[in-house]
């Protein structure tokens, strides 16, 4: 039987272009042995929550560098948990202010990352993560 | 795997058919279960395959063509399996197919599933064809499956679809290149996309010939100087299919040329089912099917049975020039018979 693998969606929700972190992440993921499912640009909440559904993905990573977390990602977490994919681990990375990371915890992300962040780290916490849920 | 998922499935509830796709995909027993369960209800989708070089614009010829299909009066729902490669080193991938076809996602007649290849060959993962059966007994009328962007010789998707489309660009090589075996030669449509590009009309031109060569009453051009004129009889003419691949040009990205393409896809349904051929190609295909499920499990029947040490001493002689492993083979056979005495 061959190991389960992680799959992973790498996604950028909402109106900024910046995807370098976002294929920088997805790199260092799949180095790490894992499938990274990759949605492009400009995403809804509805086409994320599509695409995880579609993909049966076990971990979510959000890259928003616009200032618009505090919108995007609970509704983000809200269609999940509408599809029935409460069993989604959601990581957020990019620029976000210390003052919201309290707040996006508690409403059901795993954990934030911000710039120069050791993509190890990255891979460990989603090996983490996932294994718990399992 | 529960019955009530395989009916929630059936009922066409994605999560479930998402989940059934994962256990098929890892070939655990529920996996296999699921398959089981569903197969009656197999047969009926139009498995429509795309290959061709990287880049040459699959996956968003795949975007069009699923929109094309989906906008016909009776709103087939259409699946598409994009199969990417896995890396050789680390076992990882990236599944970027999706990025093209951001314009299907807002539609749930649609479903879109991203496969890695998982080491396996032939432009295909090991378990696509079984993956198809699950949107087969969903109700997908369409499956479309885009292959690993293919060299010369990824060709199983022969075996696996019942339209197989190679998609081609201008400027891939000489007219040398459209005669040698291989892609080419599977083709039941041949596209020439992005052939606003410069050379599309050349491309077309050689792709042409190419196919005259092979059937002799065939004109596309050349008149009395035309290929087809010179080339040695062949035994069955035309060819027994009686189908003669199509050359399109397609702009995928405008979708230009996508509604000729998926007429042809019509055509070439109503053909197979006419001359038989629709049948013929599934007994095909369920002989390859048996067979490599025939290899996989023999090796793991025989690879549960050899000791771990037995198998090493033996790699060691080979490895110290004492054994050839054709005569390797023959011991690790022979050790499993006397095992079993």
């Amino acid at each position: 039987m061959p190991e389960k693998k992680i799959r992973v969606l790498v996604a950028k929700p909402g109106l900024d272009g910046h995807d370098r972190g976002a294929k920088v992440v997805a790199r260092a993921l799949r180095d790490d042995g894992m499938e990274v499912i990759y949605t492009g640009l400009r995403q809804t909440p509805e086409m994320i929550a599509e695409a995880a559904l579609q993909e049966d993905v076990d971990v979510v990573g959000l890259s928003i560098l616009s200032g618009a977390h505090n919108a995007l990602v609970p509704q983000i977490i809200q269609e999940l948990k509408a599809n029935g994919q409460d069993n989604i681990v959601v990581f957020l990375g990019g620029i976000i202010p210390e003052d919201d990371i309290d707040g996006l915890l508690k409403q059901g992300v795993h954990k934030v990352y911000g710039p120069g962040t050791d993509t190890r780290e990255v891979c460990k916490d989603i090996r983490e993560a996932v294994s718990a849920e399992a | 795997m529960p019955a009530e998922q395989i009916s929630e499935l059936r009922k066409g509830n994605r999560l479930a058919l998402s989940r059934v796709l994962s256990q098929i995909e890892a070939g655990t027993a529920k996996g296999d279960q699921a398959l089981e369960a569903l197969f009656p209800y197999t047969g009926q989708a139009h498995k429509i395959g795309i290959t061709g070089p990287p880049g040459s614009g699959k996956s968003t010829l795949v975007n069009a063509l699923a929109r094309q299909l989906r906008a016909l009066e009776s709103h087939p729902k259409v699946a598409i399996i994009a199969v990417d490669p896995t890396s050789p080193f680390t076992g990882g991938a990236i599944l970027g197919d999706r990025v093209r076809m951001q314009d299907l996602q807002g539609d749930k007649g649609i479903f879109i599933r991203s496969m890695a290849s998982r080491g396996a060959l032939g432009g295909l993962a090991a378990q696509t064809e079984m993956m198809s059966q699950a949107f087969d007994a969903a109700g997908y009328e369409y499956i479309i499956i885009e292959t690993v962007g293919a060299g010369q010789s990824e060709v199983d998707i022969v075996n696996l679809a019942h339209t197989t489309i190679v998609v081609d660009v201008p400027g891939m090589g000489d007219d040398i290149q459209s005669i040698k075996a291989g892609i080419l030669e599977i083709a039941d449509i041949l596209v020439v996309n992005k052939s606003d590009q410069l050379g599309a009309d050349q491309s077309v031109k050689h792709l042409q010939n190419m196919i005259a060569m092979g059937y002799r009453g065939l004109r596309y051009a050349g008149g009395k100087h035309r290929l087809s004129a010179t080339m040695p009889q062949k035994q069955d003419e035309p060819e027994p299919s009686g189908w003669i691949p199509p050359v399109l040009k397609t702009i995928a990205f405008d979708g230009t040329g996508v509604d000729k393409l998926a007429e042809e896809i019509f055509k070439h349904g109503k053909h197979l089912k006419e001359t038989g051929l629709w049948t013929e190609k599934a007994e095909a295909a369920i002989t390859e099917t048996l067979r490599k499920l025939m290899i996989s499990t023999l090796y793991k029947q025989w690879r549960q049975a050899m000791p771990e040490k037995e198998l090493e001493n033996i790699i060691n002689q080979v490895l110290e020039r004492n054994l050839h492993p054709h005569q390797a083979i023959q011991q690790l056979l022979s050790y499993n018979k006397n095992t079993k005495q």
